[in-house]
């Protein structure tokens, strides 16, 4: 017979925690519309942003999609002349696409920044940088959110 | 300028082929210890280095896989290369020792010729050999999954192998199954240690500080050595994290490079990554972080005869289970390796004298469990062998006794690369199965999952081990199945690997939105309940008391 089984073992190997967490057990819609091209396009005002200058440190493969450490990193003499004002980041597969936006003076000294975010599944982490002369970079970086337990 | 000089001693020891039929006593005459142990010394720096022993301290028979597919920049390359095209590769002469140590290939008449290898007894002689040799140009590293996955080493928490490892005298050690004993207990054993426990590559969640030592500078040859140790990155992904809250573990890429110039700012002339990446991985770290001399790999259990080299970076892979003992020397010569020579040694344990003090202490760690262990439970009239990317026999034999014991539909094994291989006809004692099973988080669940959730498990492993980008890729093999078929293309993306799945026998397609009873064990989750999966396992073979797994039909591989 079938032992009564509470979420949590019904969960034990079919899901990540990040899912349950951010869809509370229910099915997310295929093909959820994600705004995360909009939104760049917002912040860039269309232009398209440069490769490069932007650096993501962030896990290959988190090992807690509810809680990703990330640090981003802007190339930038962080002078009045030649700084950066604003980073986005925005994650493609999650049901909402921004997860942060980051502003700079001059006053920063260095164009960094690290926090902690949430990733409902695999998906790409996409960061913009703005300059105080007008100009975009960018980097992605792809984040794997897994179920695990069989490695060895 | 290296001069290429290294070549596959192991395959030259023996290069007569035996022909089938000689008689193991023949075999064993053309297998001497001084044979096996010779070696063309050269340079002023001798790296000795073992890895993934998971707990076993006696010869093993153990097979190697078939099926070790490749993907991305890895498809045909080494250590992917199997049976016939592995020996081919490294021309090894069929049937010869060196092809029964490194490959599939006729296994189970070999066995009966060469006998088990490996044992810590063993690799002590071995040790002591190169040391009196070799003196103060030595360096011992334990490359780690060295404290669990026996019985006696779950039971006393792996203070077996402690004890024992702590009479060869390593240099240092990295982990990654260690870390399957928690925090607290890995603590204990590091801190009485005796030589460092590396790891550049964990840090507190909380203020995300190294929990172990990076690295370690010592003096060999006149050679100030710097070793960087990097334990498994996905430690808390594929073992449970609820073991190990506080750490965090990962790649770490830039972190390993300012420690590559951390130790080369002290004085480094060689600097040597004590790694517990896995192969692929190694390769791809190898070509992306320079500084770095030798990479000393582990976790994925590769044999590899001869030293890869990526750049100016020699990589090493000294097999699983105490089967090997690798030998690198090196020349090195104002901070670079001017030459060096390599030799993969087998440890063959009816060539090779067991030291007798190693030998003792195994027999007083065994004595109060040699006789429960030694209780024969059943027999096998098949090989018995997990390794592969796919199920092996043994975990057909664990399936079906999850599937009849647990009166499950489905059964899940996990993909481990550990566990001996038992010859056809051979006794399975109960110490068998512990080898096969020995895990701190053992529970035999049952809980019903849906064809859907079926498919995205099948899914996500397959993920960890075919994605083409090695830092992507866990180790372990694909999960185990019983109950279950299912065409994979291994060349597909994530999420699309996986089609046809149908419910055995009778081949019914497994319905998404239908629930299906599964049982499995090795869950990472917290609060698994259920009996141990060594209970569940000998209590069929003893209910059946001969079992015959054959090899697996159930999986058909695409894309490979």
């Amino acid at each position: 017979m079938i032992a009564a089984l509470n979420r949590r073992q019904a969960l034990a190997i079919g899901v990540s925690a990040a899912t349950t967490a951010i869809l509370g057990g229910s099915v997310l819609p295929a093909a959820a519309a994600n705004d995360y091209e909009d939104l760049i396009k917002k912040f860039t005002g269309g232009k398209v942003p440069t490769v490069g200058r932007v650096k993501i440190d962030a896990p290959e493969i988190a090992e807690n999609g509810n809680t990703v450490p990330m640090t981003i990193m802007v190339e930038s003499p962080m002078t009045p002349a030649s700084y950066v004002t604003e980073v986005l980041v925005v994650a493609d597969g999650n049901p909402r696409a921004g997860v942060a936006t980051f502003r700079f003076t001059p006053d920063s000294g260095i164009a960094e920044a690290n926090t902690r975010i949430r990733l409902a599944s695999t998906q790409w982490l996409h960061v913009v940088a703005k300059t105080n002369d007008g100009a975009f970079f960018m980097a992605k970086k792809e984040v794997k959110v897994t179920i695990g337990g069989c490695g060895g | 300028m290296i001069s290429r000089r290294e070549f596959v001693q192991v395959a030259a020891a023996v290069a007569a082929l035996v022909p089938g039929g000689w008689s193991r006593s023949f075999a064993q005459q053309r297998m001497t210890q001084a044979e096996l142990l010779k070696f063309n010394s050269v340079g002023n720096v001798t790296l000795v280095h073992v890895a993934d022993i998971h707990g076993q301290l006696l010869p093993v028979y153990f097979r190697e896989p078939t099926v070790n597919l490749g993907v991305g920049e890895a498809k045909g390359l080494v250590p992917h290369l199997t049976g016939r095209a592995l020996l081919d590769h490294y021309k090894i002469p069929a049937k010869s020792q060196a092809a029964y140590a490194l490959s599939a290939e006729d296994f189970a008449a070999l066995a009966k010729s060469y006998g088990r290898i490996g044992g810590l007894d063993r690799i002590a002689t071995i040790l002591k050999s190169i040391r009196a040799e070799r003196g103060n140009r030595v360096l011992f590293l334990d490359g780690g999954d060295t404290w669990q996955n026996s019985y006696t080493s779950l039971q006393t928490k792996g203070q077996d192998m402690v004890d024992c490892m702590a009479l060869l005298k390593p240099d240092a050690m990295t982990g990654h199954w260690e870390f399957t004993l928690g925090e607290a207990r890995v603590k204990e054993i590091v801190d009485t240690l005796g030589f460092p426990f590396l790891a550049q590559n964990v840090r507190d969640t909380e203020w995300n500080e190294p929990v172990f030592k990076s690295s370690v500078m010592l003096d060999r040859g006149g050679v100030r050595v710097g070793v960087i140790g990097q334990a498994l990155p996905y430690t808390a992904i594929a073992n449970p994290r609820w073991m190990i809250p506080n750490w965090s573990f990962g790649i770490r890429e830039d972190d390993l490079r300012k420690e590559v110039a951390n130790v080369r700012k002290d004085g480094a002339e060689l600097v040597v990554l004590l790694s517990h990446n896995g192969f692929d991985l190694d390769r791809k770290l190898a070509s992306r972080v320079a500084g770095i001399d030798v990479i000393l790999a582990a976790h994925t259990h590769d044999a590899l005869p001869e030293v890869v080299r990526v750049g100016k970076t020699l990589l090493v892979a000294s097999g699983s289970h105490g089967k090997f003992v690798s030998r690198l020397d090196l020349d090195v010569r104002n901070g670079e390796v001017k030459d060096f020579r390599f030799k993969l040694i087998p440890v063959f344990a009816d060539a090779i004298e067991p030291n007798a003090e190693m030998a003792a202490k195994i027999r007083s760690i065994r004595a109060p469990h040699e006789a429960m262990l030694g209780e024969v439970i059943g027999k096998t009239d098949t090989l018995l062998y997990r390794r592969g990317n796919f199920n092996g026999t043994l975990d057909n034999l664990i399936c079906d006794a999850m599937l009849e014991e647990r009166d499950a539909q489905i059964a899940l094994s996990p993909g481990f690369r550990w566990g001996n291989s038992l010859l056809p006809g051979q006794s399975i004692t109960r110490e068998d199965i512990y080898n096969a099973t020995a895990i701190s988080y053992p529970a035999a669940y049952r809980l019903t999952m849906s064809g859907a959730r079926l498919k995205e498990v099948l899914e996500d492993v397959a993920d960890n081990i075919f994605n083409p980008d090695p830092y992507y890729q866990q180790g372990g093999d694909m999960v185990r199945v019983g109950g279950l078929a299912y065409t994979i293309d291994i060349g597909k993306p994530a999420g699309q690997r996986i089609s046809g799945l149908t419910l055995r026998p009778r081949g019914e397609p497994i319905d998404p939105a239908k629930d299906y009873v599964v049982a499995g064990w090795a869950s990472v989750n917290e609060g698994t309940e259920g009996p141990p999966i060594w209970d569940v396992t000998m209590n069929y073979i003893k209910r059946k008391g001969t079992v015959a797994p054959v090899e697996a039909d159930h999986i058909r591989v695409l894309g490979s």
